[in-house]
């Protein structure tokens, strides 16, 4: 499929979206290493980490190609400000404990899931051939989250509690995963990608089917949902984060392992 | 060798292990996807098994190695994401291997059974004692393509590769 300048601009800017949330939620689950609370969970968020860390790797890769080739996936992971990320705010938020971290993980993974489900269908092959490798990546994370959804919150008290705080304290973040802008549309429109737009009622549907299992409460729809991140606005912390993820590049400037 | 056939070339690379579980090698396990002779040079393709395996950089490193040392200077090698990986293309032989060396291989399941919301979870047979006694401890494991199991019949921990 041979793609037009502009064209290659909007479809830059789509596939940094992907890229930069599997980043970020990298980084965070790397964050996890020699920490968690047993070995096997350890080993698990590792391994989860590589695989968004190698998503992420190969989306932004793509993403710097498909914009003229000046940036390879390392300068855009290392070299951008925060302002410049595009990843939604979900997957910047702090680890915070065991439970909010699966929460976090839980709530993208359906997100996930039902988004690589329709973009492996996308007419760019390039694209749809990366999503493809992605959602079958990403079916055992979403089994892994959505059982220690079940297993925190249907767990003891305390794992309960801890569950439903975390959740209502992401709840803002998760409009984000499903505002779609010109962007999208303009992909869309030029059949690149299919309609995004049915994710949202898949994710409610078996978001809100778990956390009944788990016997946790949704929380209510007038909570007020944080926006702006697919334009570079962020929270306090996704700067902090970047403090260290880039501190090694930066002040080494084409080291080479 | 000024003029290799394809076979020629694979069989030089069926010699690379995989750095994780020398038992086989980077072709039975579908990480080489092709190789050819063009420009006087080697033109491989590889496939990551997972997006972010780290033993990638390595098997590269490797592949270069084995074809120097059968006399091709020459050599470059590009990563593929499409088709993706899948345990499908293993092959009986190689999974023997593996459950030889002690990995439990992957099964011969519908790709659609494991693309579905994750809600099954079929029995692996233990590769010691062979027991269907067996239950899940983690999906994942050592490395990015392992699970890790138990046998509740010999009591032994070990790893399958996962079915994707």
């Amino acid at each position: 499929m041979s793609i037009d300048f502009q064209t290659q601009k909007v479809l830059a800017v789509f596939l940094t979206r992907l890229g930069d949330d599997r980043l970020v939620l990298g980084h965070r689950l790397s964050e996890w290493c020699g920490h968690a609370p047993v070995l096997e969970e350890d080993i698990a968020l590792t391994n989860i980490a590589l695989d968004e860390i190698g998503q992420a790797s190969a989306f932004l890769h793509l993403a710097g190609e498909v914009e003229g080739g000046r940036q390879t996936e390392d300068d855009l992971a290392y070299f951008r400000e925060a302002t410049h990320f595009t990843n939604v705010q979900l997957v910047e938020q702090p680890n915070r404990d065991f439970a909010s971290t699966m929460a976090r993980q839980f709530l993208f993974d359906v997100q996930s899931y039902f988004l690589l489900e329709i973009l492996q269908k996308s007419a760019y092959e390039r694209l749809a051939g990366i999503a493809a490798k992605c959602f079958k990546e990403v079916t055992y994370h979403l089994r892994h989250s959505k059982e220690w959804m079940l297993r925190l919150g249907d767990g003891t008290e305390e794992s309960h509690r801890r569950l439903q705080s975390a959740v209502e304290e992401l709840w803002p973040f998760t409009k984000e995963l499903f505002t779609f802008d010109d962007t999208e549309r303009a992909l869309t429109d030029l059949g690149m990608i299919p309609p995004l737009e049915g994710i949202e009622g898949k994710w409610n549907e078996l978001v809100l089917q778990v956390l009944k299992s788990a016997t946790l409460t949704v929380p209510a729809s007038s909570v007020h949902m944080t926006s702006g991140s697919r334009i570079g606005k962020h929270s306090e912390h996704l700067g902090r984060m970047l403090a260290e993820m880039q501190i090694l590049a930066r002040s080494f400037p084409g080291v080479k392992w | 060798m000024l003029h290799p056939t394809k076979e020629e070339l694979f069989s030089i690379l069926a010699s690379v292990h995989d750095p994780e579980t020398p038992a086989v090698n980077v072709v039975e396990m579908g990480i080489v996807r092709d190789v050819e002779f063009s420009g006087g040079a080697v033109h491989v393709t590889i496939t990551p098994t997972y997006s972010g395996c780290p033993a990638m950089k390595v098997i590269e490193d490797d592949i270069v190695a084995s074809l120097r040392s059968a006399g091709y200077e020459n050599t470059f090698v590009a990563t593929v994401s499409s088709p993706a990986w899948t345990t499908a293309w293993l092959s009986n032989s190689t999974k023997q291997k593996l459950k030889t060396y002690g990995i439990a291989p992957p099964q011969q399941i519908p790709e659609e059974v494991i693309l579905l919301l994750p809600t099954i979870q079929e029995t692996v047979p233990c590769p010691f004692c062979e027991s269907s006694e067996t239950e899940v401890r983690s999906d994942f494991g050592s490395t990015a393509c392992k699970a890790l199991h138990y046998c509740n019949n010999c009591r032994q921990p070990f790893e399958h590769l996962k079915e994707i």
